[in-house]
Order: structure tokens, then sequence, then C-alpha cells
């Protein structure tokens, strides 16, 4: 390995330096701050190191590939995992003191990602997607009071290591058919053993789609998806909405794209199947919940289907693929933008995740208040917010390949899915009948920096648009 | 510029408005009378300058040189999306109708609105400045983006400050503009791509769109989806059920501005989208739309008959009235299209006028039922004498705006289909049925005499005075608004007369 590698693996490096530099600390002085700050700095390092790599750009052995693509994404995940971390603070605030192991699974998670983004070959994916996962169970289980983390992170975990097993099995089938790993490999002699044995690559495809549709919880993978997200701690929440969907989503894209599984019709009919039933689906049942993370958990099923619509568009560079950088990147921040209102708003007291907690909001705390309708307007893709520009990508790519019959379920998906975003609006505008008490819950600069995001995206999306042609 | 600004002045006073507030709960109405009043006599001195208005040329469909006003300027050059404005003699109609009713509004929301004025005036400006963005923008995706965005302050408005039934009113109304909404949005993005694979060019300028070349399939599909969207909002019979319940659950400023200028845009968007983009498509589905439009006349004014809430009454007169403009506007003939043009306005001031009555009587009997009614007249002859004049002006009494409307549109019908004249004509009867049971139920009979009300006021009759000087005289001497659709609407014939080669 020589430098120029070295330096394309620059944020790898400073994050695993941050979460060595971590451990060392809490052998000397177990202090929680500390870890804190330290966190900090590597995740804004990390930023950097992601924006510093993109002129060595390259292969780094047959594992990975660095490229501005990935760096990106990095990047993103990075800036989300900040936020994470700056949530996390506050909501573990009465936790005890001992949370400096927190810090480090965020990292280590982070790593995972990242490796993830940037993963060329199945083991590397095998390895990214492991990192996040275990690390994940943990974060999830972290508050030490209440029934309902350990009841998530032991769903998570136990479904979790299914889908893996799973997604193993499909790798197996595929090396079998084809004696390759890597997904470059694998899109080469992938059409030959095809020809000579479709269940095989049918078989291995199917799974590996299985079990990455499990950590992305499309339907019908998603029964895990509702309880994990009510029960993890809010900041934590955020992060498995945005950092882990986001990071499988980008390696689904790299290994669809690189390992050429569109050339297979019965893999796309049964993602267009997945993709019709996570729309609706997941809009469906998001309408009943009363619950406000539970009511994201499904809208966030109904959104990655809105994604699997790009993805199965996908066939090369173009508009589809910068459909996905847009998507993804308008998804994970109006989720952290949602994610941050509520982490506040709520807390982490269950009782105050009900819709009707949310009841009169606008008059209690108007920054609050609007920063979340931005937010779920941008994820019902009202215009103005980047979830339109991003719906626009979808319905343009969808027009562009004929996919109406998809195209007709992202109509009527967005069209039950206003109901239950209104919903939470109307809750939040109710004048309540007693003297308004004013009531200004902290953490306000983050959510307001994330909602202006989501709006700038939305009202001026050309020098995204153009970056993410560029990408 | 002149455009944008008289967006941004409402959207900036909107602000204004909400943080007024501070200084009192009375200061919001008045700053936001100021915004309108403002905008109003901005547009009208810059028109006053304008030498064109006098001999109004008549604006080419596919060349914005010829229309009264052009702006534009780049947006999203990646996807050929611009702010791209344009103004003729039909949007500057629709413009000055919303401004004027925008006076309206803010006065019927003088003394009714008891919390938040800040907010609700804010609400109610940035209604306004989305409905002047749908009559003006002329990139499709821009017009896209004001549709939409103006539900959110409507929404608002409803959500907030409506009647018992806010909650189910605000959501029906919200979830059926943006489900059609979205129908529109794939079509307007389909025929961009078409458009895109055509020329290599994205773009999504009306200019640019019209002529697109498509197969007679694509082009029927997709006029539907702007048909849909549109007939949602006009709303025509089948898709009218959210309207009945977001105009009697509004508060009154609300309903003025839902009935006068939001339903506005249903027709505009036909007349400047729907038909002019896709003639053929258009012509091939100008039956079953003008069945829908009959239909609407008859079914609309039916169930008015059976209603006993004032408003609701009201409401379902306006599925009738509308249905009049779907008539006209398929039948698309120079009478027809003039008469639904004189629909639109004739029936923005009527109807905003009977809402505004409706919302005093709530205010003052706390109910819109009618059985509670009854002798009103007694107790409040102004008022009395004032619904009279609207009643009757909705009903089409000859010398009003909206009979010069709906004889239009029946004389520029009959030569398309003199028998589905007959059944619109019906609609003129039974609307003298409903409007005189209105009458009769809530201002004649027996009066309740130990009943202490306040009649009109000055704000109350002036605002109303200024309706009834509009429908005389649109009744009496129509020919300026004839004179100004008039080339925009010859321009349209011509037009779609060299694509289809003939009538609708």
């Amino acid at each position: 390995m020589n430098l120029s590698q070295m330096q394309a693996l620059m944020p790898l490096l400073i994050l695993s330096l941050t979460a060595v530099v971590l451990m060392i600390q809490a052998s000397i002085k177990r202090d929680q701050a500390t870890a804190w700050v330290i966190t900090a700095i590597g995740l804004v390092l990390t930023i950097w190191g992601a924006i510093y790599a993109r002129d060595f750009s390259q292969t780094v052995t047959i594992l990975l590939t660095v490229d501005s693509w990935g760096l990106f994404f990095s990047s993103l995940m990075a800036l989300a995992a900040l936020v994470t971390l700056l949530l996390s603070r506050e909501s573990f605030a009465d936790e005890g003191q001992r949370k400096e192991e927190y810090y480090l699974l965020l990292v280590l998670s982070l790593l995972g990602a990242l490796v993830l983004i940037q993963s060329s070959h199945m083991v590397s994916l095998l390895l990214g997607m492991e990192l996040m996962g275990v690390a994940l169970y943990v974060m999830i289980a972290f508050p030490e009071k209440g029934e309902l983390p350990v009841e998530a992170a032991i769903k998570y975990l136990v479904l979790s290591a299914c889908a893996s097993v799973i997604l193993l099995y499909g790798f197996a089938l595929l090396y079998a058919a084809t004696g390759e790993l890597s997904y470059a490999g694998l899109g080469a002699k992938a059409g030959a053993a095809y020809a000579q044995n479709p269940l095989l690559i049918l078989a291995g495809t199917g799974m590996v789609i299985s079990g990455i549709g499990f950590k992305l919880s499309l339907v019908p993978f998603h029964m895990w998806t509702p309880d994990v997200y009510q029960g993890a701690p809010t900041p934590v929440t955020g992060y498995l909405a945005t950092v882990s969907k986001g990071a499988v989503f980008v390696a689904l894209t790299r290994m669809y794209l690189d390992g050429q599984l569109y050339q297979y019709p019965s893999l796309i009919n049964a993602l267009v199947v997945i993709a019709i039933a996570s729309m609706l689906i997941g809009n469906l049942l998001a309408l009943q919940q009363n619950n406000i993370k539970r009511l994201l958990a499904y809208s966030s099923i109904a959104h990655l289907g809105y994604l699997l619509v790009v993805l199965i568009a996908l066939t090369g560079k173009g508009l589809a693929s910068d459909a996905v950088t847009y998507y993804l990147t308008a998804y994970v921040l109006t989720s952290l933008a949602a994610f941050a209102v509520i982490a506040r708003v709520s807390g982490e007291d269950a009782t105050q995740c009900q819709i009707s907690a949310y009841e009169g909001l606008f008059w209690r705390d108007k920054v609050q208040a609007i920063c979340l309708t931005v937010a779920l307007l941008s994820l019902a893709g009202i215009p103005l917010t980047a979830g339109f520009i991003g719906k626009f990508y979808v319905i343009t790519v969808g027009v562009q390949s004929s996919l109406w019959a998809l195209l007709a379920a992202v109509v009527v998906g967005s069209a039950i899915a206003i109901y239950y975003y209104l919903r939470i609006i109307f809750a939040m505008s109710k004048v309540p009948a007693d003297a308004v008490e004013h009531q200004a819950y902290p953490g306000r600069v983050l959510a307001l920096f994330l909602t202006l995001l989501v709006f700038a995206l939305g009202s001026w999306p050309e020098p995204f648009i153009n970056y993410a042609t560029g990408l | 510029m002149l455009m944008i600004n008289l967006i941004l002045i409402l959207l900036i006073g909107g602000l204004l408005a909400m943080l007024s507030q501070r200084y009192g709960s009375h200061v919001p109405r008045m700053v936001a009378l100021a915004v309108v009043l403002l905008d109003l006599v901005y547009l009208l001195l810059a028109l006053s300058g304008m030498p064109e208005l006098t001999g109004l040329q008549a604006p080419v469909p596919g060349d914005p040189q010829t229309w009264l006003m052009h702006y534009r300027a780049e947006w999203i050059p990646a996807f050929g999306i611009s702010f791209e404005f344009a103004l003729d003699g039909i949007s500057l109609l629709m413009v000055l109708l919303t401004l004027v009713l925008g006076v309206v509004a803010v006065s019927s929301s003088w003394t009714d609105v008891n919390i938040k004025q800040g907010f609700f005036e804010a609400n109610l400006l940035w209604t306004l400045a989305g409905v002047l963005g749908v009559f003006m923008a002329l990139d499709l995706f821009l017009f896209f983006l004001f549709w939409e965005v103006m539900l959110i302050p409507m929404y608002f408005l409803i959500a907030i400050w409506g009647h018992e039934q806010r909650a189910y009113a605000a959501m029906k109304f919200f979830i059926f503009t943006q489900a059609s909404g979205l129908l529109m949005l794939v079509s307007v993005l389909t025929l961009a791509t078409i458009h895109q694979s055509n020329t290599g060019i994205w773009s999504f300028s009306y200019f640019d769109l019209l002529n697109t070349q498509m197969a007679a399939q694509t082009a029927y599909w997709l006029m539907l989806g702007f048909f849909v969207a549109f007939v949602v909002k006009l709303p025509g019979f089948p898709f009218h059920t959210w309207l009945p319940d977001a105009h009697t659950q509004a508060p009154t400023a609300g309903s003025v501005v839902l009935a006068g200028v939001l339903l506005k845009t249903g027709a505009y968007g036909l007349i400047r989208f729907a038909v002019p983009l896709f003639p053929e498509a258009s012509m091939e589905f100008a039956p079953i739309a003008l069945w829908l439009g009959a239909a609407g006349v008859v079914y609309g004014a039916v169930l008015a008959f059976a209603q006993t809430d004032f408003k609701r009454l009201v409401a379902y007169s306006s599925v009738s009235h509308m249905g009049f403009v779907l008539l006209g506007v398929y039948a698309w003939n120079q009478l027809a299209l003039q008469g639904a043009v004189m629909q639109m306005v004739a029936h923005g001031f009527s109807t905003a006028a009977l809402f505004m009555i409706a919302g005093s009587l709530q205010e003052r009997l706390h109910t819109r039922d009618m059985c509670e009614m009854g002798g009103l007249w007694h107790n409040m002859p102004r008022m009395g004498a004032v619904a009279m004049f609207f009643i009757v002006a909705s009903l089409g009494l000859p010398g009003l705006g909206n009979f010069v409307a709906e004889f239009l549109v029946l004389l520029g019908l009959f030569q398309v289909d003199p028998w589905l004249t007959m059944i619109a004509a019906l609609g003129l009867i039974t609307g003298a049925a409903y409007s005189l049971l209105l009458m009769q139920r809530s201002f004649q009979g027996e009066p309740n005499i130990s009943r202490q009300l306040n009649d009109f006021g000055t704000r109350e009759m002036l605002t109303m005075a200024l309706m009834m000087v509009a429908l005389i005289g649109l009744g009496l001497y129509p020919q300026p608004v004839l004179d100004m659709a008039q080339p925009v609407l010859n321009g349209l014939l011509q037009f779609s007369a060299t694509v289809v080669g003939g009538q609708l």
C-alpha cells in the first residue's frame, strides 16, 4: 500500500484513530465530556478527510473503491453522525456517568458505514455492515432504564443476524456460480454463469436482496422497523434512519451497477414488487400510528420504496444515478431535521412521543414547530423543500424508463402519506384552550440549521444538482 | 419585475402582518389591508402607463413577445426551469379579481378572528400571493410550485380558525388537491421528458412545450392528468366533494378567498394549460367534459336545494355555477369562452359576498342553520337588502354579471350541443329555486322580535357596495371585461384551430 492509497483512505484512518484515542482516553481517565470533544473533533476531521481524499480517488486493494461519489456520502454520513453526537449529549444527560462507550460505539459504527459506502467487494460489504450493525445494537440498548431499548436491541440483533446469514448464503451461491466475490468480477462473469445455471444466480441475488432489504426495511422485511425506531433512544433512531439505511443503499447501488444486476428481468420484477409493496404498505400502516417515531418508521419504509424506483431505472451513470444522490441526500437531511426536533421535544420520555404531545407546539416553541413542519412537508414532497426535488427526480426517472406501475404506486403512496404528515402539523397548530406557556426547547440552532439546508436544497437546487452530476 | 414585485409585496406584507401582532391584536388587519391596497394600487399605476392596454393586441399563445408582460430569469438551468412570468388579458383579469377580493377578504375578517390575528392575516396574504403566482407563472414547474404552496397557508386558515369540523375539512381539502396535483406533476414531467427526447433540451416553459409532438394516446393520458387536477379545484362533478366541507368549515375570509379566487385557478388552468397543450386530446375528450359540466350544474343545484346550512347551500351553488365554466371552456368557441371568463369574475364577487353575509350571520347568531333563522330582515334590514341583491345576482337576474356569463355560455354551447344546453339551462331554474329558498328561510318569514342584532355597519356596507357596483357594472356594461379577454381567446382559438384544424 503506497502513500496515495493511504491518502485515499484518509476518512477511514481518521475514524480509526479517533476510536483508538477514545479507548486510550478511557483507560487513563473516564470522563464523558472529554470523550465527547474527542469524538466531535474526530468527526469534523473525517468530513475534512473525505473532502481531502477526493484528489486521490482510486481503487484501494480489491476491497475498496474510493471515488468522489462515495466520498460525498462519507462526508454526509459523518455529518449525520455529528448531528447524532450533538443530540446525544442532551438525551443521555440523566443516564449517570458511564457513557463514554457510547461515543466509541458511534465512531465504530460510522467506520462500518464508511467501509460499506466504499466497498467494491462482498467481503468489505459484509465487514462494513457487521461493524456498523454490531455497534448499533449496543447503541440502541444503551439507556440503562426502561425495557423498550433492550427489547428493540434484541429484536434488531436477532433479525439482523438472520438477515446477515441469508446475505452470506447468497454470496456463497454467487461464488459457487461465478467464482467471484468482487462486484466487477460478478458483473463480468454472471452473464455467462446465468446462461449456464440461472437458478444459482437468481437464488443468490434473491438472497442478497433479501438480506439488504432487511437493513433497508423494505416490505416484506420491515417487521422490525417500528419497534426498533420506537425503542431506540431518539438520536440513535435518527442515526439508524439516516446513516445505517443510507450507507446500505449506497452499497446496494454500487453492487447493482458494478455487478450489472439490472440485466436479470426476474430480479427486476422482484424489485418492482418489493418497491410497490413498500410504498403502499409503508404508507398505509403509517396512517394508524399515534407515536411519532413509529410513524416515521413506516414513512421511512415508503421512502426507501421511492428510492427503489430509481434503483430499478438505474443502468449506469446519468439522471438515475443523480437521482439516487439527490434523493438520499434530501432524505438524510430531512430525517435529521425531524429527529433533531423530536429528540428535543419528546426527549427520551415514551409518553412524549405520542402525536398528542405535539399539540400546540406552534404556540409553545415556534422555531421547533416550524422546523418540524418543514421537515414533514419535505417528507411529503411539497415544493420548495428538498423532498420535492427528490420526488421530482423519482418521477422524472420513472417517466424516462416508462415504469408506469411504479409511478402509480408513487402517486397513491404520496397521496396517502399527506394524511399522516398533516395530522402532526394539525396537532402542532392546535390552539390550546388555556393560556399558552412558552417553553423553549434546547437545540434550536441545530434544528434550524438542518431545516435551512432542507429549504435551500429545495428552493435553490441548482448548485447541488450540478455538484451531484459532477460526482 | 412588476409581476414578481406583486407577489413579493404580499409575501413580505404577510410577514409584517404577523410581526405587527405585538403592537395590538387590531394592528395586523390594518397592515394586511394596507398591503393588499398597496399591491392593487401598484398594479393599477403600472397598467395606466401601458399603451398596449387600450388597443390590446392578440397574444399569440406560443410567442411571449406578443403578451402584455413577460419576464424570465434562470432558476434551475440543469432542467431548463426558470422564473417565467407572463401576463395577458385573462391573467390580468384574474389578478385584478384576486386583489379586489383580497381587500374584501381582509375586510370580512375584521372582527370575527379572535385568536392569533397576526398569523391569520399572514396566511391570508400568503394564499393571495400563491394565487397570483398561479395566475402569472408560465413555467410549468413554477406553476406547479405555486399550485401546491398556496395550499399550505389555506390549510392553516381552515385548520386553525375554522369551525367545528375544521380538522376533517382542512385535511380533505389538502388531500384532494394534493393527490390530483400529483397526477398533474406526473403529466408535467412526462411532457417535459417528451419535449427533451424530441429536442434534446430540458424546458418547462409554456412557450416551448406548446406544440410538443407526441402520440395521440400519450397526449390523452397527459391531458387527463391536467384535467383531473384542474377539475378537482374547479370543482367539477364528481370531484366536488371536498368543497362543501372546506367552504363550510373555513373562516369567513377563508371562504371568500376559496370561493372567490381559488376555484378560479382551476378554470384558469383549463383555459391556459389543459386545452392549449393538448388540443387534439381535448377535442376528443370534450363531449365527456361537457357532460360532466352539465351534471355539475344540475347536481350542484339539486344538492344546494337540500341544505339547511347557509354556507353549505352557497357552497353547493358554487358547484353548480362552476359547472357553467366547465361547459364554457369545453364548448371552446368565442361566446362560450367569454361566458366562462365572465362567470369566473361574476361568480367571484357574488359568492364572496354571500359567504361574507354567512359569516356575519354566524358571528351574530352563532349558527349557520337556516332553521334557526327566519325574519332576519326585520332585525337587520340593511343586511337583508344586501343579501337579496346578491341572491338574485347568483340566480342569474338579467342586468347583473352572472346573467351575462351564464347566457353567453348557453349561447355558445347551443352551437355545439343543443340538447346539453337544454339540460344546463335547467340549472337556471333550479338556481332560482334554491336561491329564493335561501332568502325565504333566513331573511323572510316570521321575525323573532326579541332578537337584538347589529345590522351591517359602515365597513361592511362599503365592502358590499364595492361588490354590488362590480356586479351591476358587469351586468350592464360587460364590454370592458369582454374586450380584455377577447384577444386572448381569439389567439387561443386560432392556435387550437391551426393544430386541430377546426373546432373542439
